[in-house]
């Protein structure tokens, strides 16, 4: 039972931390993207890269699978999204749908289409025993602390800095904010880098349990909306609790009733919904 | 006098112009129409295959009979049945090919069988492995295997062995029900009991719950049956969750530790006790001695081919669908019409880098060693090493010797 909620928290911390930047773009920036596990699977395959081909230890892989992440987010951003920031649902739509199966289309001609395989690093391999029925994943419990880390920073940087006040601004009014002096392009194309980037660093710690492979993208396209969804957008928490809630759902689905196990997120999904239909800790839409 | 003479001047004239026409036809080019998918996630699959029929015509030339065998290779990505049969069709009606051989997967098999019956030409089904596949056309001849054919066996040798209580995970998807059924019904018809089972969805993202479901039930082994691109995440849960330290046997398809994957799913793996007809271990491992010559000339020849790749079961069923194309155009003098070329296959029997196999006449499916292996760590790689041998099964899994009463 406690290995279970374990398991869960530890699914819903590697959704957080691939969604949260999925629920700025879609949610702050009004951008329909679908094409965010494009970015996230970039990480996955720079890390499994480096690790396997280059043997760069596990933990150095991490920061490098952040910056290619948001390095290509950057790129994107400039040369294609920019320019569809106007443009009605439907063209953002079908851009991002296409880059989503370019995308796969590449990734399996550069890394072929099986799953990739990493070793972990032995400290972070195995199981603590604590009593009786309930066993601790290492690496579970490392993807628990590390992603607490990310929200609890992400949540600091919006509330204390003042790159945060001013993405606040942005967020609430972004034509007053930009009248202030605020450059509200530059602040999105920044948290926009800083989502992929924290999508590419979700893929590669999730390399281990979730199989890379190309479909990627697609596979947990449906997850990170779901989790944009019952979150709501606009905060840390709300992504954070959907996540979480999906994560144990998820894992408890799977153990308990595993004949129907995969479909249980789906029901969540909508419950949740029905109760709150803008989000956990959603705010009504301005526009 | 003159009719008969004109009569017999006719005579001489038609069968020479037949006499010409069949000289003709065996002077033609032999097309092999060879459908695999060689993209998509099946790709592993596809190459190995293929890269085991390059083989075996860099061994054996490409003459045979007196007619030159052209190879047709279409890549149906493994996924659209839809795909298979047009180009099976496409083969046949334009291409002219007189073989089909390869298929991946069943369903696409049976996409194509009709394709085969229609225009009466054989088809080699090299590593498709439903039961039902040869019966859906009288012109489908198998060199692989049929998948109950190594998990009856897998169930017997466990029910032997002092396993009582299994625990099986499956894939929720044809093959998987197969097996799971398959090794259930062998498992306690021999006394051993079924402590609960479970199947998990074909694109599952985390084995884990599934995995800490099982440990908690603590049977005495889990039998477990995933397409090989699965079986890594699945080792991985396996492992961390350490059902080997809880006392928790594994025994797996041995689709599972495919030579693909293998060493990359790392000490993970070590113990696991499979089944299948093949392994490259077969002797074809330094410091192991034993009865076959055939396989060790056939992993030393692969391994050089296909630098960074080890043969596997797949690479194996496309060699010695080969061998029986080659053979039975021998037989026949080259002529490949389905009648003709399954008359002769039938009962055909060789030597194959597996071990001794035949075709039964009966189903025209193979009878073949099938073999347990234990996963061992020989020199820096992982291998399927046999420590058992269930001789002469044929496709239901049951021993032939068994069947007939002796």
């Amino acid at each position: 039972m406690l290995t279970v909620l374990f398991d869960g928290i530890a699914t819903g911390a590697l959704l957080f931390l691939s969604s949260v930047g999925l629920s700025v773009t879609l949610g702050v920036m009004n951008f329909v993207n679908l094409a965010h596990g494009v970015f996230a699977m970039t990480g996955g395959y720079v890390a499994v890269v480096l690790l396997n081909r280059w043997g760069v230890p596990f933990l150095a892989t991490l920061p490098a699978a952040f910056a290619a992440s948001a390095g290509l987010g950057v790129v994107v951003e400039r040369l294609f999204y920019r320019k569809l920031y106007d443009a009605g649902a439907l063209e953002q739509v079908l851009f991002t749908t296409g880059l989503v199966f370019a995308a796969m289309a590449a990734a399996a001609f550069l890394m072929g289409s099986q799953h990739q395989i990493i070793q972990l690093p032995a400290f972070l391999a195995g199981q603590f025993h604590l009593f009786k029925g309930f066993d601790l994943g290492v690496y579970r419990l490392f993807l628990i602390v590390f992603c607490g880390c990310v929200a609890l920073a992400l949540q600091l940087v919006l509330s204390r800095t003042r790159f945060g006040s001013r993405l606040r601004a942005a967020v609430d009014n972004a034509t007053v904010a930009n009248a202030l002096g605020i450059n509200v392009g530059r602040l999105f194309a920044v948290t926009f880098a800083v989502g992929c980037g924290l999508a590419g660093l979700g893929a590669a710690l999730g390399v281990e349990i979730l199989n890379l492979d190309p479909s990627f993208p697609l596979k947990f396209l449906v997850y990170f909306l779901i989790v944009v969804a019952a979150g709501g957008t606009g905060t840390i928490s709300g992504p954070l609790l959907a996540s979480l809630v999906l994560g144990i759902c998820d894992v408890a689905g799977k153990y308990y009733v595993p004949d129907i196990g995969a479909f249980i997120i789906y029901g969540v999904m909508v419950a949740m919904l029905i109760w709150r239909p803008h989000g956990l800790f959603g705010r009504r839409a301005v526009r | 006098m003159k009719t008969k003479f004109l009569l017999r001047a006719a005579v001489i004239a038609v069968t020479a112009v037949l006499s010409f026409s069949a000289a003709q036809a065996e002077d033609k080019p032999l097309r092999i129409g060879l459908v695999l998918p060689m993209t998509g996630p099946f790709e592993y699959l596809g190459r190995q295959v293929y890269a085991g029929v390059k083989l075996y015509m860099e061994q054996h030339g490409d003459w045979v009979a007196g007619r030159k065998i052209e190879l047709l290779l279409r890549d149906d990505t493994g996924t659209a049945p839809e795909t298979t049969k047009r180009y099976a069709q496409d083969l046949v009606t334009n291409d002219n090919a007189e073989v089909l051989a390869g298929f991946g997967l069943s369903p696409l098999a049976f996409a194509a069988a009709p394709v085969a019956t229609q225009a009466k030409v054989p088809m080699v089904v090299m590593s498709a492995g439903a039961s039902a596949i040869s019966e859906k056309s009288p012109y489908i001849i198998r060199s692989g295997y049929t998948l109950v054919q190594y998990v009856a066996p897998l169930a017997l040798w466990a029910a032997k062995n002092g396993v009582k209580n299994v625990y099986t995970l499956v894939t929720d998807y044809a093959p998987g029900h197969d097996a799971e059924a398959m090794f259930s019904k062998v498992f306690t018809d021999n006394g051993g009991t079924i402590a609960g089972s479970v199947r998990v969805p074909l694109k599952s993202p985390d084995y884990g719950p599934y995995a800490q479901r099982i440990k908690d039930a603590n049977p005495g082994a889990v039998f477990a049956f995933v397409p090989g691109s699965e079986a890594p995440a699945l080792m991985k849960q396996f492992q961390t969750r350490g059902l080997t330290e809880a006392g928790i046997k594994l025994i797996c398809v041995g689709d599972v530790t495919d030579e693909d994957i293998l060493d990359g799913l790392g000490d993970a793996a070590v113990g696991t006790i499979t089944s299948l007809f093949y392994t490259p271990a077969l002797a074809g491992v330094q410091g192991r001695e034993k009865f076959t010559p055939e396989n060790i000339s056939f992993t030393n020849a692969f391994e050089k081919d296909n630098p960074g790749m080890r043969p596997d079961h797949m690479a194996v069923t496309g060699y010695d669908g080969m061998h029986l194309i080659y053979s039975v155009l021998e037989k026949t003098h080259g002529a490949a019409g389905g009648d003709a070329f399954v008359a002769a296959a039938k009962g055909m029997s060789w030597v194959s880098p597996r071990g001794p196999m035949s075709i039964d006449p009966e189903t025209r499916d193979p009878i073949q060693d099938v073999y347990i292996r234990k996963v061992e760590r020989i020199g820096g790689h992982l291998y399927n090493v046999d420590f058992d041998r269930i001789a002469r099964v044929d496709n239901k899994g049951v021993p032939v010797a068994q069947a007939v009463g002796k």
